[in-house]
């Protein structure tokens, strides 16, 4: 295996190169704190709609319940590092609440993954109001009422790296035979079931991936927003994410960023028109999904792009 | 090789499979004929651990497989090429092919493998990057067939491959599939396409909503006459 390929060096690069850039502008002043809020909810989204992306667009399992997991992620992190209030105790909360999310996600899975298309869709979506009744009727989670003064370490830096993390780690799973079976089980998955694919087994291992990082963006969320009550993980939340997704274009991560960016900048810029932001909002939706229904990317990633573009060189180099 | 005995299916109340007992030889190509319900793709899924039996026994080489997983069945050589095909449609030809070799581990021989499926089906190899779902009929059996070898089965169960397939193209599967035969496959090929399925079979058993009403040799049933007026279209 070459790890330090051309290729490799070359994302490793725009990986750093975006970071400069932004943390430039933030110290030159140009990105003021408003603007920071923006970038950390973007990259928030992100983890959120490529774990999705992975649950929904690439093993095809329609999921309602991604908020619940995020939840999950967020309040364990949030009571971890209210106990301990160090950058360990934060680090420590958001290892312990994806984690959590994902045993929880493992519980539901089980069960409800023999479900196919809406019936797993409601069943997702009856998950995830389950929990946040949860949280509204515990006392460690101070109910409706919400925790206050969540220790804040989650910056722009910590957000940055897990944002990446994240996409590199589903990139690579969804390279691998685990990730090729569940990319298969969305294709046919009698098929599948057919070529001595356990499609249970990886349906419920994408669910615990998706879990897992959606209790990592619940984490940083309750970090850097220092609040959390139980109704910011409603139904509406989970919509949001699957509205990221779909937009972006089911089975594709690139499309998955480009969305959650996109969104989160018209989101900001809407901000000075309140009355008609949610009605522009919904009509430039409509209006991508009319002239892109397979969203803004369809299945293709950055790679088919510049594969596409320098195909010809690539052909005699193999 | 294969064996089963006093097999029974059940879908919820509907009794779909009634005591099936039938055998496949090494080396043998048996055919399962009959009409549309009759029970035949219900064998085949049953034997491959698609669907559970409710009762009766599936051995392979004397070994009682039926409490064995599907991916167990597949490790052990059972490979079903489904019904319709069935090709991942946003895969490439050779993805769908590494995918038909999911359960092996050694990539070399793997790779190997694929290249020798090429070489059975030049057009695959010719269309290798190509999205399975864009190519023809034909090409897609050819790929269902070739993906079903990948992983290595003793006896490969094939679901109607003549399905929606022009004349000619049926004839050219059909060859495959005694080419495949001749080097070493078993096979139990499940068809209404009768003709073309007893003209190719040592032995075959015909289906009747749910129970096998005749067995013999290809030859045999093409000559009998309940066989021609039922299935053959003779008077």
């Amino acid at each position: 295996m070459r790890t330090l390929t051309k290729k490799n060096l070359l994302i490793l690069g725009s990986i750093l190169l975006t970071f400069a850039l932004v943390q430039v502008l933030v110290l030159v002043g140009i990105l003021d704190s408003f603007y920071e809020i923006t970038i950390a909810t973007i990259c928030i989204n992100i983890i959120l709609a490529v774990s999705l992306n992975l649950v929904t667009g690439f093993t095809g399992q329609f999921s309602l319940g991604h908020a619940g997991f995020m939840s999950i992620g967020a309040y364990v992190c949030a009571i971890i590092s209210m106990r301990i209030g160090t950058v360990g105790g934060f680090l420590l909360g958001l290892l312990a609440g994806a984690l959590a999310a994902t045993v929880v996600g493992i519980l539901i899975g089980i069960p409800t993954l023999r479900l196919k298309g809406d019936y797993l869709a409601i069943a997702t979506l009856g998950m995830a109001e389950i929990i946040r009744v949860v949280f509204l009727n515990l006392e460690i989670t101070n109910g409706a009422a919400g925790l206050n003064g969540i220790p804040r370490y989650a910056n722009w830096l910590w957000l940055y790296f897990f944002t990446v993390m994240a996409i590199v780690i589903i990139n690579n799973f969804l390279k691998s035979s685990p990730g090729r079976a569940c990319i298969a089980i969305r294709e046919d998955e009698i098929a599948a079931e057919s070529m001595g694919i356990n499609t249970t087994k990886y349906k419920v291992i994408a669910f615990a991936v998706g879990a897992f990082f959606a209790g990592l963006a619940g984490g940083l969320y309750a970090s850097y927003f220092y609040f959390l009550k139980p109704d910011l993980f409603g139904f509406m939340k989970s919509v949001d994410i699957l509205v990221i997704v779909v937009l972006g274009g089911l089975g594709s991560l690139t499309g998955s960023v480009i969305a959650a960016i996109l969104l989160g900048l018209i989101t900001t810029f809407l901000q000075s028109f309140t009355a008609v932001r949610m009605i522009v909002y919904a009509v430039l939706l409509v209006v991508i999904m009319i002239f892109r229904p397979q969203g803004l990317m369809g299945s293709k990633e950055i790679n088919d792009l510049l594969k596409f573009r320098f195909g010809k060189k690539e052909e005699k180099i193999e | 090789m294969l064996e089963i005995n006093n097999l029974n299916v059940h879908y919820g109340v509907i009794h779909a499979l009634k005591d099936i007992t039938l055998k496949v030889n090494e080396g043998e190509i048996v055919t399962l004929i009959g009409a549309n319900g009759a029970g035949k793709s219900t064998t085949l899924r049953t034997i491959s651990g698609l669907i559970k039996a409710t009762s009766g026994g599936i051995l392979l080489e004397g070994r009682d497989i039926s409490i064995l997983s599907a991916p167990q069945r597949v490790e052990l050589g059972i490979s079903q090429v489904p019904e319709g095909r069935r090709v991942f449609p946003d895969m490439s030809v050779y993805e769908n092919l590494e995918l038909g070799a999911f359960l092996r581990k050694n990539k070399g021989d793997i790779k190997k493998d694929i290249d020798s499926v090429f070489e059975q089906f030049p057009i695959l190899g010719e269309r290798r990057k190509q999205m399975a779902g864009t190519l023809s009929g034909g090409e897609q059996q050819m790929l269902a067939i070739g993906r079903g070898l990948m992983s290595k089965p003793r006896i490969l169960l094939l679901d109607e491959p003549s399905m929606g397939l022009a004349p000619l193209l049926v004839r050219e599967i059909f060859s495959i599939i005694q080419d495949i035969n001749r080097t070493g496959t078993t096979i139990l090929l499940v068809e209404q396409n009768a003709s073309m399925a007893l003209s190719i079979a040592q032995r075959a058993y015909v289906l009747e909503t749910g129970s096998i009403v005749l067995s013999g040799t290809g030859e045999e049933l093409v000559k009998s006459s309940d066989i021609q007026k039922a299935y053959l279209g003779g008077e």
